[in-house]
């Protein structure tokens, strides 16, 4: 019970920054929007260019563009709220307070989740106005997706929290590159046979490959790929207990080097 | 049972042995000075006494609880206040302090809340942002959220750093009584010694990561026979022996 009002306290913190600044819920949901815009009005473009075989990858391109988002918002999500604390030079104060990191931990996936869900809101009402794209046509299979999905921009998150403890604040930048480099592996837009084939393992180590050929089997074939969904899940299991060692063992070395004191510096 | 035990510590960093071997206690009820000059190694002992930092070696107990495993046990019961960490500056005075108010699981958070808004005269601060406070509000704002669990053990870096003689009187005052009604312990590293004089009843004076003196602010003056804990102060850093 402690614990969790612990990490309620954490969520208060962030949400209340969100009440009060409306140029922050704007920034939430401004990549998302801009994204859907741009690749939304190209699918159209080509779906009424060509004949039905485009129309239907112009759904599978609105869809992987939102679909996507939710790793990149995901990870974001929780560097950001991370970086937030470096930021207003609070690190200290929490980390002699009795919060355990496993509670930071999970204020920060807390903070993710909520500014996914808000940060995706406005694309997903704009994509069915607009492209009269209803990604709840996925059925209920696109919650596996969204969760996979959200895991897996967490881990990736995790990781770089941890060049964070090792590197300081000067790591910084990698909070907003990391998850946009992984792109060209996940196989959003195309399939993973579309890459060389020395690149093929490369995607099929990420879980996001393997959803993106699952969302694409049900909204070509109308068929849930469950031997993807179950391969991205384990996928996510392993990735993440990688990522929650990092994290320990990095947490545990800047205990001992002192830069939990200068982190921010 | 003593509020901080503190056996032979050491932290050798790559280059630099920042603490080297010490050794004190802490009772109930007692305010301790650590006082040094830049890099005596204080910063770095209070760290290691608020699990910030892992020693090299040595054992440190507060509150009955071994630091090395058992830390978060001990970190609900104490608490910390410096200017050199800010609060979020975004925050307004009560949601900072309802924020730590819900770390420390504080009872009854709103009237605690009001307790220490009365004592800290913080009423008319409470719905402003952190960020838009004076160094002396921020500096009064930081002493309530340090006192909001009811601490057995303080740690205080400069708790009176950025106060006009007259407020910093006052918390002065009022560290005193919390002392004398929670009977407390206090960690108090200042560089303010008429300020050391006052509250502290016995002091550490650190130099190179060593205590090179110890002793009540009385018997420190008589020992090096001066007249105030500044001179003391300025004897030992300028000493050249260790």
């Amino acid at each position: 019970m402690n614990s969790l009002r612990r990490i309620f306290a954490l969520v208060y913190r962030h949400v209340a920054i969100y009440r009060r600044s409306w140029p922050r819920l704007v920034e939430i949901c401004y990549w998302p929007t801009l994204e859907l815009l741009i690749w939304g009005f190209t699918a159209n473009f080509f779906a009424h260019a060509h004949a039905s075989p485009a129309a239907l990858a112009s759904g599978a391109l609105i869809a992987g563009v939102m679909l996507w988002e939710v790793t990149l918002r995901g990870q974001l999500g929780v560097t950001v709220t991370f970086l937030e604390e470096i930021w207003s030079r609070n690190l200290g104060h929490l980390f002699v307070s009795p919060l355990r990191p496993a509670e930071l931990v999970a204020a920060l996936l807390t903070v993710s989740a909520l500014r996914t869900l808000v940060g995706l809101f406005p694309a997903t009402i704009i994509a069915y106005l607009l492209y009269s794209f209803n990604i709840l046509h996925l059925g209920p299979v696109l919650i596996l997706f969204f969760v996979n999905l959200l895991i897996m921009g967490w881990w990736v998150a995790l990781g770089i929290t941890s060049l964070l403890f090792r590197y300081g604040a000067g790591a910084e930048s990698l909070a907003w590159t990391i998850a946009f480099g992984i792109t060209p592996f996940a196989c959003v837009f195309y399939p993973v046979s579309a890459l060389p084939f020395w690149l093929q393992p490369v995607a099929l180590a990420l879980p996001a490959a393997h959803i993106f050929e699952g969302m694409r089997a049900v909204l070509l074939y109308h068929a849930v790929d469950w031997r993807n969904l179950w391969q991205a899940t384990a996928l996510n299991a392993a990735w993440t207990v990688i990522a929650i060692a990092i994290f320990s063992g990095e947490f545990r070395a800047a205990r001992i080097r002192g830069a939990l004191i200068s982190i921010g510096e | 049972m003593e509020a901080i035990v503190v056996e032979n510590l050491v932290k050798q960093y790559p280059q630099t042995l920042a603490v080297d071997d010490i050794s004190f206690t802490l009772e109930p009820g007692r305010i301790l000075g650590l006082l040094g000059g830049n890099g005596a190694g204080k910063t770095t002992t209070i760290s290691m006494l608020l699990g910030l930092l892992v020693p090299t070696s040595g054992r440190i107990t507060v509150l009955g609880h071994d630091m090395a495993h058992d830390r978060f046990a001990a970190l609900a019961r104490m608490n910390f206040s410096s200017p050199y960490i800010s609060l979020p500056a975004r925050l307004t005075v009560v949601e900072n302090l309802r924020v730590y108010g819900h770390l420390y699981n504080v009872p009854h958070l709103a009237r605690r809340i009001e307790e220490l808004a009365a004592q800290f005269n913080l009423g008319p601060l409470l719905n402003r942002p952190a960020g838009e406070l004076s160094a002396g509000q921020k500096t009064r704002v930081a002493l309530a959220k340090s006192l909001i669990n009811k601490p057995d053990l303080l740690l205080l870096d400069e708790p009176t750093a950025s106060l006009d003689p007259d407020t910093g009187d006052y918390v002065r005052s009022v560290l005193e009584d919390y002392r004398r009604e929670q009977n407390a312990a206090i960690l108090l590293a200042s560089h303010n010694m008429a300020e050391v004089e006052r509250l502290c009843d016995e002091v550490l004076m650190m130099k190179l990561g060593k205590i090179v003196d110890r002793g009540t602010p009385d018997a420190l003056i008589a020992r090096y026979g001066r007249e105030t804990m500044e001179q003391v102060f300025l004897d030992i850093a300028r000493s050249e022996t260790v």
